[in-house]
């Protein structure tokens, strides 16, 4: 919740700041400047690329902030690390008081630290100084009365934290974190969390680059990372290129022939609806988790897409080409080779595109169920291992790669079918 | 085919096209049947320029279809050159409205199309594709992508793509109809001068009078319900257009005549079927 407070803030901030500094009109050049009516016109609305800089910039900025990160110049509080002390009143049995201090060093975990020393000078009454340490974000369990002259009689008890009165289940806050006294009446030291995330849950952006520098030089568990993602794309354009093999002339069929429509018109829509995630049970009892299993499930995957794609291609030749070609005297087969598969390939791009974008999803998620290398199988075994920063990485690669692929697609598309959309 | 039929193949002479008494029934899905057109007959020598008007719903494009082979008639034939007609044929050469062209191919490879299909050599097909780029004006835009030309030129591909083939007749679908008035007037000159140098016979459907009487040597008014030939004019200005400026052509006295006859039969017929519907 701060941290969409935070952003909304920004967002808000950035918005204000950037047009009293920028001006109103000034992200509007040409032709569009020129327009009085812009709500609602929305060839008017391009988008403004101060403000996607701004937003990356934005969060960036907010990650570094929340895990102390050197990307960001500000942070929020992290938390308590080193040295602190609280007192604590015991009463004996026979109702007599004494106070003695409990030690404190925070460190964070992963990094060697011992317990503080204790000054010896008062040692002298029944109540023993304690000494403890602690992980940053954690907290830490002293028995503060063991140590003590009689502290484990009946009736020995801790009544207050640094003169406030405690009992168990209560909990009182001392200058650098709280104290709680569980049910038993020992004492649980809490340090001040601050605002900062720990690493486990969020590391900071320059642990993920460095992870991915380390990765991609020694590999993640003896397995390179190009071979990772090697083994996800090649299965991608294998499942995609079978899928395609098939569904292209099968779509091609359903277009062209009444008898295949109607043969697989039930079948086509009734997979297609079906996610081919809920396909991977099944695909697993019936090819086992290996490639097999994979490919066969982006072979599904892509099937249905790809039979849609090209018969919805068919159906969108304007007859009047057809017509035109048979009046011209070409014979069926001419008629298919230059002019149904040529006028449907703007739709089987476009179905390409949708494709790969789900065999994309469909491998990783694959992946995290079983497999021996891949980028998904790479981001659920580092989840095992609580390695978050590899898990942020092996995502952001994912992403990055998705996006790859299609914009990799799209300039296909405009090399190959430059009249798309041109008719 | 009946021995009625078989006769009439051998009326005339050859390079001609008889339409003989034609019909065509469509059944609805509700039981009842529209008459798109109910015995029209026609013959028109080769060569000659037919262009058909007629109000909407007439049948004038289920003629036409018809005639190019993608519809078969209920009741009748079509005879050219001594034989029926029983399907597309490139002797038959279509011209479309629009959307017909190959958007995938170049203009050159779009009007090579015909002779490519049937296989001529590709250095006869350039030579003939550079021949008709020529006469169709537009020999700078060979290598061109279809959709960067202009409406007008793409026509002008569309026209030049039928000639190709050298078909004995070019049946035109509204050819202008999605053009400018500017362009339009250009086109119908364009027209014109292919039916002369070429001899080719054409038949023009079309919407705009004043197009059915300056692209028609013979003009067909057409009927709606059933579809039928109403009223058949022999016209002069086809043959003065070849040679003298549209607009000197439509100053002719008969020919402002002409229009408003045509005009007020055609308002008549409409008219009548709105009064039918209510």
């Amino acid at each position: 919740m701060l941290v969409l407070a935070i952003y909304v803030a920004i967002f808000v901030l950035a918005y204000v700041i950037y047009h009293l500094i920028v001006g109103r009109s000034a992200s509007k050049l040409g032709f569009n400047a020129r327009k009085t009516v812009t709500f609602g016109d929305e060839s008017a609305v391009t988008a403004n690329r101060s403000a996607s800089v701004i937003s990356v910039v934005a969060i960036f900025l907010i990650w570094g902030a929340f895990t102390g990160s050197s990307v960001s110049p500000v942070h929020v509080p992290g938390p308590f690390v080193g040295d602190t002390s609280f007192s604590y009143t015991a009463t004996n049995p026979q109702n007599q008081t004494d106070e003695a201090t409990v030690y404190v060093r925070v460190g964070f975990i992963g990094e060697e630290f011992g317990k503080p020393e204790i000054p010896d000078n008062k040692q002298s009454a029944f109540a023993k100084d304690d000494a403890m340490k602690v992980g940053a974000w954690r907290s830490g369990l002293i028995r503060a009365q063991n140590n003590d002259d009689g502290g484990k009689k009946k009736g020995y008890r801790i009544t207050a934290i640094d003169g406030q009165p405690i009992a168990p289940k209560q909990s009182v806050e001392v200058s650098d974190g709280i104290v709680n006294m569980t049910a038993k009446g020992s004492l649980s030291f809490v340090p001040d969390k601050g605002w900062q995330m720990e690493p486990i849950w969020l590391p900071a952006p320059e642990t993920i680059v460095s992870r991915l520098i380390e990765i991609s030089r020694d590999g993640y568990q003896n397995v390179a990372l190009s071979e990772n993602i090697g083994w996800s794309l090649f299965r991608v354009v294998v499942g995609f290129l079978l899928g395609s093999i098939v569904g292209v002339p099968l779509g091609y069929a359903m277009g062209l022939n009444d008898w295949f429509r109607g043969w697989f018109d039930p079948i086509v829509e009734f997979m297609r609806p079906i996610p081919p995630l809920a396909l991977i049970p099944l695909v697993i009892i019936w090819f086992g988790i290996w490639e097999q299993g994979k490919i066969s499930l982006l072979f599904l995957a892509a099937l249905w897409i790809m039979t849609i794609s090209a018969r919805a291609g068919v159906s969108g030749v304007n007859i009047s080409k057809v017509h035109a070609a048979y009046s011209l005297g070409a014979s069926k087969l001419q008629i298919l080779l230059h002019v149904i598969i040529p006028n449907s390939l703007p739709e089987i791009f476009t179905g390409a595109r949708v494709a790969m974008g789900v065999c994309w999803g469909t491998v990783v998620a694959a992946e995290l169920v079983a497999a021996e290398k891949g980028a998904g199988k790479m981001i659920i075994a580092a989840s095992k291992f609580q390695q978050t920063d590899i898990v942020i990485m092996g995502i952001i690669l994912i992403g990055v790669i998705g996006f790859g692929i299609d914009i990799l697609m799209r300039m296909a598309e405009k090399i190959l079918v430059p009249w798309k959309g041109k008719g | 085919m009946t021995e009625a039929n078989q006769s009439s193949l051998h009326l005339d002479d050859q390079s001609s096209l008889h339409i003989d008494d034609i019909s065509m029934t469509f059944s609805l899905p509700n039981g009842s049947a529209v008459e798109a057109l109910k015995s029209v007959s026609l013959r028109l020598a080769a060569g000659e320029l037919l262009s058909v008007l007629g109000p909407s719903g007439c049948g004038k494009t289920t003629l036409l279809n018809i005639l190019a082979g993608f519809l078969a008639p209920t009741g009748g034939q079509v005879v050219l050159n001594g034989h029926q007609v029983t399907g597309p044929d490139p002797e038959r050469g279509m011209v479309f409205q629009r959307g017909a062209l190959f958007e995938w191919m170049s203009v050159r490879k779009n009007i090579g199309f015909g002779p490519a299909m049937k296989g001529v050599p590709e250095k006869q097909i350039r030579q003939r594709v550079d021949e008709l780029l020529e006469i169709v004006g537009l020999h700078d835009f060979g290598d061109k992508a279809i959709y960067e030309l202009s409406g007008g030129m793409q026509q002008r591909v569309a026209l030049a793509r039928c000639l190709a083939n050298d078909p004995d007749v070019i049946l035109m679908d509204e050819p202008l109809g999605a053009l400018d008035a500017l362009t339009r007037e250009k086109m119908q000159g364009l027209v014109l001068k292919l039916w002369k140098e070429t001899g080719k016979t054409i038949i023009l459907i079309t919407h705009s009078v004043e197009e059915a009487l300056l692209l028609g040597e013979r003009l067909l008014v057409m009927a709606p319900r059933p579809g039928r030939i109403h009223r058949e004019y022999h016209l002069p200005f086809a043959e003065l257009g070849v040679d003298a400026d549209l607009r000197e052509v439509k100053k002719h006295q008969d020919y402002g005549n002409k229009r408003e006859e045509i005009l007020s039969m055609i308002w008549e017929m409409e008219e009548e079927i709105m009064g039918r519907k209510e």
